[in-house]
């Protein structure tokens, strides 16, 4: 197993709308594909997933529909709306500027300086 | 868009937080179950693979509570986690709350009940369009010596009413008015019956539709022109079954053929008058005089015009009054400038409220602090509660519960009990509006209008509520404050008390004995005027046994004062051979009763007086020979009338005591002394002195009176005049009261004439209890809340000091194991309530020194800082708080020391 990094506080939401961006997800599924996309190298705490979820609907970013699962369970459906869309790429830009600079910073040697 | 989806999402979860609950509980169950099922595909069995899907998901509940949260239920789901909750502990110890909702069920009815009145007789508008511009023309005359004593003050005469109704700029509409007993006869048995006869403009000013027919109007006023009459609703239900087909019919009122033109609207009361029938005033003006101060004024002020401005008016007309009318040739109009006429115009509605709203102000204040009591008692209980509970609340602070939330829940719970208080609370108000209608006087204004109403309904409400917020506040502030290490630190073992714990309680006992002093003070000083009320003499004796009828010989019917005269003297004597009727006599009115007095100036012989000059004013009274005698009032000096007076014209007259002594230094030297009416007219002779009689109030000074005989010489010579048409028939029996007696008494007068009606039968017992009825109310009322007071003060000492004592048990053990006598023990806790009670005690008469005054006007023959009550009430609290403590002390005494030692 690959060594996991625990995720900072505000990338949940970022990794959510990431992973139900890539098709509709309900909730287990969007902890899969997390695992997934992130090569299992974020660890997620299972339970604090739905909080996220349900703060997300709330703000208009997500909308849920009850649907069946592939193992023929009821299960509640994610996909992303046109707001939710737009702030994933508005988050996604902001940390791609955000790790840039900070692989930047501290990729300088001495003689950079 | 977000905000609308978030809207949606919190609308949602309002409207159908069960729904929402459950979508998260299968949400987060499918959630465990596909876990599961990657597991067991990964070679687990399928319980082994659910418990570990179980264990990775985490705290189940923390995540559902964060889900809520996010869902924007929290605060409904916490609120409704914390009703059940409280419901759930106030069920689970039935006994605190049985008396905690008692007591606020009784204190809140107590309130909700006084405020129905107060909101009916005070709050409410009056019945009428646009009540607030009626007002009623009321005047004083502090230059009129005599009348100071009028309560209505210096009332209108008809030529003041022509004056004002025309030269005013403020009045939409103006008129007078006065009450009377009229005759109705040739219905079925002869009747009198109440009615107000009225001027042109007042009805007006009243502006409300008749029910039938039209109201009186000016062209009924024309002198000696046909009598037309309007019927009250209730009159025409009684007599004429609701008849449509009554307008145009003719009656016979006192002996005249009366045409009915109109029947008053129900429910309607002239100002605070029920009447029967309503005539018109047929003024004639030719024959106007200034004088005749008789009518009350009744006025609707232009919209926009303040009582000032109108007062202003009423001042700039009372000139011109004075030099458009005369008393007479040779009289001078100018004399009415030493009255200083002031007016004073009141609004209609304090008019009719009068000195009750002094009353209903203090009961609605006395009731107030008794809530407050109440509230304390249930504070206490409270805080005792609280107190049992440290060991929960902290553990479920140590859990993770914020204070926040552990506020809430306590005040949630009290604002339960208020509620619950509040709604028991409204039914002792509905029967407590029932039980003050019947104990409240029967003169109280309005009465017919006294009902539990949706205000008093919203006044429940939000007495519950803030009594809930006061007595649920000092218990969740002090406790729900983290203090984890403390309480759970003594869980095992109950520390010794400490001061700071019951600080609160103690604060409460005082506040409770201070305001328990405060009431029964007033109390106590209504009993103190009650007593003195006892002590005044009436002026009559053994009320009991006085039977009173009103009789009316109507002009119309019999003309010529000598058989009016015989016809009363006729009566006198069959009345008299009543079996069982000791004496009987009449006179214009007995004390008290209540009718318009009758006032007069008097000239005594030897006074100067200049030209012009109006001497004093006095009230005077017709009777006839033993009418004393049979009343009980005593003769101080002289002697009585006799029969031959009367027939024989004879000018004698007899004086009260008070009005002897102020013209003629003593009663015995006022005999054989002259006075007269008017300087034109013969002396006549004082005969007799007569004991003082408050004749209007016993709290009143008993005003100087002149009594005539009941006929007497016309004003200007030739003949006898004036006879008393109207008066009040007095027999004295063992049997009054009683039904067989008064069967008789109708039979004896109507075999002198089958026309005559009688009116206001009643015994003097009645009269005089009625005229007492305000201040036994004020009475009963005070002595309830003091009563109330004392209960709820006994209570709460003893609840605290029992308490205080459970709590000492160990403390009190120790002591006794190392030596301490029990004498020691019951000192030591007697002296802790004492301090108790002395501190409140103080307090309170601080407080209640205060306040009486405001309670002034209700008292009688005592101040309002009377030091006897003071002491008496100082006294019987500190002993009503020793005798609370006096139990729980024994009970400390009592307390084996090994037991207590080894107790937990």
């Amino acid at each position: 197993m690959p060594s996991q990094a625990q995720i900072l506080p505000g990338m949940l939401d970022l990794l959510i709308l990431k992973a139900v961006s890539l098709g509709p997800l309900h909730g287990y599924g969007v902890l899969l594909r997390i695992e997934q996309i992130s090569q299992g190298a974020l660890l997620i705490e299972q339970g604090a997933l739905y909080p996220a979820l349900f703060r997300l609907v709330r703000q208009g970013l997500l909308k849920a529909s009850w649907g069946t699962s592939d193992n023929n369970r009821r299960a509640k459906f994610y996909e992303l709306t046109s707001a939710g869309r737009k702030r994933l790429r508005e988050e996604a830009d902001g940390w791609n500027r955000l790790a840039a600079a900070i692989a930047s910073a501290l990729n300088t040697r001495a003689e950079e300086v | 868009m977000s905000l609308r989806s978030s809207l949606r999402s919190s609308l949602s979860s309002i409207f159908n937080p069960l729904r929402v609950e459950n979508d998260t509980d299968e949400e987060l169950r499918a959630h465990v179950e596909n876990r599961a099922d990657d597991l067991e595909r990964s070679g687990l069995t399928r319980a082994e693979a659910e418990r570990r899907a179980r264990i990775e998901f985490g705290a189940h509940e923390k995540f559902r509570e964060e889900c809520r949260e996010a869902n924007g239920a929290h605060f409904l789901h916490a609120l409704s986690q914390d009703f059940r909750f409280g419901l759930r502990m106030l069920r689970k110890s039935p006994g605190f709350t049985a008396v905690a909702l008692l007591t606020i069920a009784i204190g809140i009815g107590a309130n909700s009940a006084v405020f129905s009145v107060v909101n009916s007789v005070l709050l409410k508008p009056l019945h009428y369009p646009k009540p607030e511009d009626l007002v009623a023309l009321h005047q004083v005359a502090p230059g009129a010596a005599g009348l100071a004593d009028f309560e209505n003050g210096l009332l209108l005469s008809p030529s003041m009413y022509f004056t004002y109704a025309e030269q005013n700029r403020t009045f939409e509409s103006l008129g007078v008015w006065t009450t009377d007993i009229s005759n109705v006869t040739g219905l079925a048995e002869p009747e009198q019956v109440r009615a107000v006869v009225v001027s042109d403009g007042v009805l007006q000013s009243l502006s409300v539709a008749p029910q039938l027919g039209r109201w009186l109007m000016a062209t009924d006023q024309t002198p000696r022109g046909p009598q037309r009459v309007m019927l009250s609703y209730g009159y025409w239900q009684r007599r004429f079954g609701g008849d449509r087909g009554v307008v145009g019919r003719n009656i016979m009122v006192d002996s005249q053929s009366a045409e009915v033109v109109g029947v008053t609207p129900k429910g309607f009361r002239f100002v605070d008058t029920d009447f029967d029938l309503v005539e018109a005033l047929q003024f004639d003006r030719t024959k106007l005089i200034l004088a005749g101060f008789g009518f009350h004024g009744i006025a609707r002020l232009k919209a926009g015009t303040t009582i000032a401005q109108a007062n202003a008016d009423v001042a700039r007309m009372v000139p011109i009054w004075m030099n458009s009318w005369s008393n007479g040739p040779g009289t001078d109009p100018h004399v009415y400038e030493k009255w200083r006429i002031t007016p004073m115009l009141r609004p209609l509605k304090q008019e009719v409220t009068g000195n009750m709203s002094e009353v209903l102000w203090v009961v609605m204040g006395t009731i107030g602090l008794v809530m407050l009591i109440a509230c304390a008692n249930v504070t206490n209980l409270l805080l005792v509660r609280v107190e049992a509970r440290q060991q929960e609340l902290a553990v479920r602070t140590a859990l993770g519960a914020g204070w926040r939330r552990i506020v809430s829940g306590l005040l949630v719970e009290s604002l339960m009990l208020g509620v619950m208080g509040g709604v028991l609370g409204v039914a002792v108000a509905h029967n407590g509006v029932r039980f003050l209608v019947a104990a409240g006087p029967a003169n109280l204004p309005r009465l017919s209008e006294i009902s539990v109403d949706g205000r008093t309904l919203g006044f429940t409400l939000l007495l519950s509520v803030v009594s809930s917020l006061l007595f649920g506040l000092i218990p969740a502030l002090k406790y729900a404050r983290p203090r984890t290490s403390l309480v759970l630190g003594s869980v095992g073992r109950t520390i010794s008390t400490s001061r700071e714990r019951h600080r609160a309680r103690n604060v409460l006992v005082v506040a409770q004995v201070a305001m328990a002093l405060v009431l029964l003070v007033s109390a106590g000083l209504m009993i103190r005027t009650f007593q003195a009320l006892r002590t005044v003499d009436p002026g009559f004796a053994d009320a009991r046994h006085l039977q009173l009828m009103r009789i009316g010989i109507p002009d119309s019917l019999i003309h010529e004062t000598q058989r009016v005269m015989r016809i009363q003297n006729d009566i006198l004597d069959k009345l008299e051979a009543v079996p069982g009727v000791k004496s009987a006599a009449f006179g214009s009115e007995m004390p008290m009763e209540g009718f318009d007095s009758e006032w007069d100036t008097v000239f005594v012989e030897g006074k100067a007086y200049q030209k012009g000059e109006i001497p004093p004013l006095h009230f005077y009274k017709h009777m006839s020979p033993g009418f004393l005698a049979t009343a009980g009032t005593r003769i101080i000096s002289g002697r009585d009338f006799t029969w031959d007076d009367v027939y024989g014209l004879r000018p004698v007259v007899m004086v009260s005591e008070n009005l002897a002594r102020e013209g003629w230094g003593t009663p015995e030297n006022a005999i054989g002394k002259r006075l007269k009416e008017d300087l034109g007219l013969p002396w006549r002779e004082v005969i007799g002195v007569v004991q003082d009689v408050p004749e209007r109030a016993l709290q009143e000074k008993p005003p100087a009176i002149i009594y005539w005989p009941p006929m007497v010489e016309n004003l200007f010579g030739g003949g006898p005049a004036q006879p008393t048409r109207v008066a009040t028939f007095v027999v004295r029996s063992e049997r009054a009261g009683t039904e067989g007696l008064l069967r008789e008494m109708r039979q004896a007068v109507w075999s002198v004439n089958a026309s005559l009606p009688l009116a206001a039968v009643r015994t003097m017992q009645e009269v005089y209890d009625k005229s007492m009825a305000r201040t036994s109310f004020t009475l009963v009322m005070l002595g309830i809340a003091g009563a109330m007071a004392l209960l709820l003060g006994l209570i709460g000492i003893y609840g605290v000091i029992s308490y205080t004592v459970s709590q000492r048990q160990r403390e009190i053990g120790i002591r006794l194991a190392v030596g301490a006598q029990r004498e020691d023990v019951l000192q030591m806790v007697l002296s802790q309530g004492t301090k108790m009670a002395l501190v409140g005690v103080a307090i309170g008469i601080g407080v209640a020194l205060a306040l009486a005054r405001l309670m002034t006007g209700l008292l009688f023959g005592v101040t309002a800082h009377d030091p006897v009550t003071f002491a008496a009430v100082a006294a019987l609290l500190v002993s009503v708080a020793l005798l609370a403590c006096y139990i729980p002390a024994r009970r400390a005494t009592r307390v084996d020391p090994m037991v207590a030692l080894r107790y937990e």
